[in-house]
């Protein structure tokens, strides 16, 4: 009987996640697309002078090219007009061009996502390795100096803004030891510093939480009654206490993307990596309405995705949650 | 499977789509030390796409494409794709044969109908060329005819502009936008990943001199922070355009040579001349005796240099007068001025008239790191003779919009005297007979009209002279724009090249004419 249930629940949770991650993506993308619509339209300036400023420079521009702005992408018509046009676009998946450089935004987006992504990647990967390999130690030696230093080194990188992170890590391992790149893109050795800048911060959370959570499980008596019974200490540590003290850690590293998505805007521009966020600062700069709302809804998309697949992971880490759903399904 | 796996065995599985993810997500890339055969060109200038109209400047100055006048180092025209040039029928025609042996990177001849549609495509775009009176462009044989509606002496300084450059017919796709960047330069393109990254090799079908650089890599690097530390570290070659506040660091780097050259930018206070606070010359005289320029050069802009005397830098040798009577710091006489006008000073210390107080915004925009540091010392400065100035930091546009609505009373901008390196292209716009939306505002003057609109119709060097003098002069003593700083433009090189020059007009890198200190 128990053995038969995981089939339909995997089934059943499937089916429920993706429905949730549909509803979410539409509504995210609704919002993202109200919210920009209204945050550009409240930008104070002439949008008509700054799309033509980021097109052509602003030495060139002068009223008959701003005019000439609003007459080709039609600013002139009143706003209900065009946040009707705005949202039917929209629905129907048309991101429209970007208003400085003309290319479709898909295309744009296409190529940025990657980077970001790349980026990302690497950085909580980094993140992961470093959050939990510290955290658990700290745990695992159980010396109460070391758990403080943890907390201090912790909080302190927590409060660094990326920026001062990444001048003072370029500073040092680029100007003075000479031994990565400062800035640019396109070897493996241009991710090093912008992917440590965003970890260091990332892996700070994540070694508070795992040390926090190891320790809990540590102290419970199926981990005491486990090395009474004369299970070897390795095998005590991936079957129980790892197993156990995963699924706090993947829901924390979850909302991680939070500070991730946060830290990529100053990274890549610090950096000049062509990612999502370099675009979303400079279309906001350049007043590019629909590369605003492209990387906005990239951006928020990207969060309910990751969402989902925390969900995922942690679904299928937790046998409880599936046996939670088991009974759901049969009632 | 699912139904009974092993913890270790789910978690192994997560470890390794991890893995593999990261692996893809890596493609093509090795963990090897930048080629240093790469020439690194560090700007701030992102790349907006492949128009020349858009950021067109990025791929003259990376010398792949060409236009068909130049500028030398001394400032004067020189050939480019034209070999030379010459006015026909009352200065109605203009004929510019093309240089022979010329080849596109697609490894076409250029022909006069290419260059023909390219200057075409430039007067119809936003640009330069749209304000030159342009009748007909046409191909004659090797030749370039261009009719004019009436004479215009500056047009070969026209077709030095970026936005005149001349691309190959198969740099267009069917519906006549740019596809590729196909030039006729002594380097050829051999990526470009806008908006950042640009990559060039010499091209073989190129007749003049040899380049020795063989492979150049443009980066576009917004943040002044990060072009700093790539020029100390030394990823970088070539790096234009520091922050002030990193001049003294830079110049004292035994790996850099660091330049700082005047340039044909001069940042000022633009007036509405209509304001009633603003509408009295002795009123605009006051202001800008107020101005503690050589305050404002050494400690905003760290170039004791940069202090502007007059409106043109003394780099722009035909404009620049050396006569003028200097503009200077004055406080006293600023007083007296105010005094002769009806100005009073209040119990406040702030000047009052017919019971109003001296109050006035400044608009300025931070596209320019420096504009609203300026703006705050000029209002600090200006507080001292009882002006209440508040600065406001704005979009660039609303500098244009604000001229064109009436609502702007005082701006801070840096205008480019080299769009075209013949400044009357700048000065038409800016002193016409409505003003201009980054020149005079409610100011006209016949004599500068007529002076200007004089010398674009005249070829007499000693007319012309006399001219651009009463340009000046009228300029100087009318203050319709307030005169603050001449631009730096500064750029650092590695010590790894020799032969490296700056051109003032911003036109080119002049890698092309760059070696390597010795064979790496």
């Amino acid at each position: 009987m128990r053995r038969q249930a995981p089939a339909s629940a995997f089934t059943g949770a499937l089916a429920r996640g993706l429905l949730r991650l549909a509803l979410r993506a539409g509504a995210v993308a609704a919002i993202v697309g109200a919210v920009c619509f209204a945050l550009v339209r409240a930008l104070p300036g002439d949008a008509a002078y700054r799309i033509a400023a980021g097109r052509y420079g602003y030495d060139i521009v002068d009223t008959n090219a701003a005019d000439a702005v609003r007459r080709e992408l039609g600013l002139d018509r009143p706003w209900w007009n065009q946040l009707w046009t705005w949202m039917e676009d929209l629905a129907h998946g048309r991101l429209g061009r970007s208003m400085v450089s003309g290319d479709p935004v898909v295309e744009e987006l296409a190529h940025q996502l990657g980077h970001t992504l790349q980026l990302s990647l690497a950085a909580w990967l980094l993140a992961l390795a470093v959050g939990l390999a510290v955290g658990t130690a700290v745990a695992l030696s159980n010396r109460r100096w070391l758990d403080r230093l943890l907390t201090s080194v912790g909080l302190a990188l927590r409060a660094t803004p990326a920026f001062v992170i990444a001048l003072v890590l370029a500073t040092w391992l680029a100007v003075h030891a000479g031994l990565l790149p400062a800035a640019g893109h396109g070897d493996a050795q241009h991710f090093v510093l912008p992917s440590l800048t965003l970890a260091l911060g990332l892996a700070a959370g994540l070694a508070q939480v795992t040390r926090h959570t190891t320790g809990h499980v540590l102290s419970t008596p199926y981990v005491a009654f486990a090395r009474t019974k004369g299970l070897a200490p390795p095998w005590v540590l991936l079957r129980h206490v790892m197993r156990n003290s995963a699924v706090p850690v993947a829901t924390y590293s979850g909302t991680q993307l939070v500070l991730l998505v946060e830290g990529v805007v100053v990274v890549e521009s610090f950096f000049a990596w062509p990612g999502i966020g370099h675009a979303l600062v400079h279309a906001l700069i350049a007043r590019d309405i629909p590369m605003v709302q492209g990387t906005a809804l990239c951006m928020g998309l990207l969060f309910v995705c990751w969402s989902a697949l925390v969900d995922a992971v942690c679904w299928l880490l937790d046998p409880r949650l599936q046996g939670h759903t088991v009974s759901d399904s049969r009632k | 499977m699912h139904n009974d796996p092993s913890p270790i065995s789910r978690r192994r599985t997560l470890l390794l789509t991890a893995a593999a993810s990261l692996g893809s997500a890596l493609p093509l890339t090795s963990f090897g030390a930048t080629d240093k055969k790469v020439l690194q060109v560090v700007a701030p200038w992102e790349i907006g796409g492949l128009d020349p109209s858009k950021t067109g400047y990025i791929f003259t100055r990376m010398q792949i494409t060409e236009t068909l006048v130049n500028v030398d180092p001394s400032g004067s025209l020189a050939p480019g794709l034209a070999s030379r040039w010459e006015t026909l029928g009352n200065q109605l025609v203009w004929r510019f044969k093309l240089r022979t042996g010329a080849r596109f990177h697609d490894g076409s001849a250029v022909t006069a109908a290419d260059v023909a549609r390219s200057l075409e495509r430039a007067r119809n775009n936003p640009g330069v060329l749209g304000n030159a009176p342009v009748q007909k462009i046409k191909a004659d044989g090797d030749t370039v005819v261009i009719e004019l509606s009436r004479p215009f002496t500056p047009l070969a300084a026209f077709l030095a502009h970026a936005s005149t450059q001349i691309l190959a017919g198969s740099a267009f796709a069917p519906d006549g936008s740019v596809k590729a960047v196909i030039g006729s330069g002594p380097y050829r393109v051999t990526s470009v990943q806008p908006p950042q990254k640009l990559e060039v090799e010499r091209f073989d079908g190129w007749t003049g001199p040899k380049p020795a650089i063989e492979r150049v890599a443009y980066l576009a690097v917004g943040r002044g922070e990060t072009r700093n530390l790539m020029a100390t570290s030394g990823q970088a070659d070539l790096v234009f355009t520091h922050d002030p506040a990193n001049f003294e660091r830079l110049k004292a780097l035994r790996t850099l040579k660091f330049q700082s050259l005047a340039i044909p930018r001069t940042i000022y206070v633009k007036v509405n001349a209509g304001h009633p606070a603003l509408k009295d010359a002795p009123t605009r005289q006051a202001l800008s005796m107020a101005i503690d320029r050589a305050g404002i050069a050494a400690a905003v802009l760290r170039e004791p240099a940069a202090a502007a005397t007059q409106l043109f830098a003394p780099g722009m040798a035909e404009w620049h007068v050396p006569t003028l009577a200097p503009l200077t710091r004055d406080l006293t006489r600023a007083r007296e001025l105010l005094k002769t006008v009806g100005w009073t000073s209040g119990p406040d210390g702030l000047l009052r008239r017919d019971g109003k107080p001296f109050k006035v915004t400044l608009r300025t925009f931070s596209d320019r790191p420096e504009l609203p540091t300026i703006a705050t010392a000029i209002q600090a400065q200006l507080r001292e003779i009882g002006v209440d100035l508040a600065v406001a930091v704005m979009n660039s546009g609303e500098i244009p919009a604000g001229h064109k609505d009436g609502t702007l009373e005082l701006a801070l901008l840096a205008r480019n005297y080299s769009l075209v390196p013949d400044p009357v292209g700048t000065l038409l716009q800016d002193f016409g007979p409505n003003g201009g939306d980054w020149g005079a505002m409610n100011w006209s003057s016949a004599a500068v009209r007529d002076a200007v609109a004089a010398l674009s119709a005249t070829n007499d060097p000693q007319r012309r002279s006399v001219l651009r003098g009463s340009i000046a002069t009228v300029l100087q003593a009318e203050l319709p724009v307030i005169p603050v700083a001449w631009y730096q433009h500064t750029a650092s090189s590695s010590t790894r090249l020799v032969n490296v020059s700056i051109d003032p007009f911003e036109l080119s890198y002049r890698i092309a004419q760059m070696q390597w200190a010795r064979a790496t």
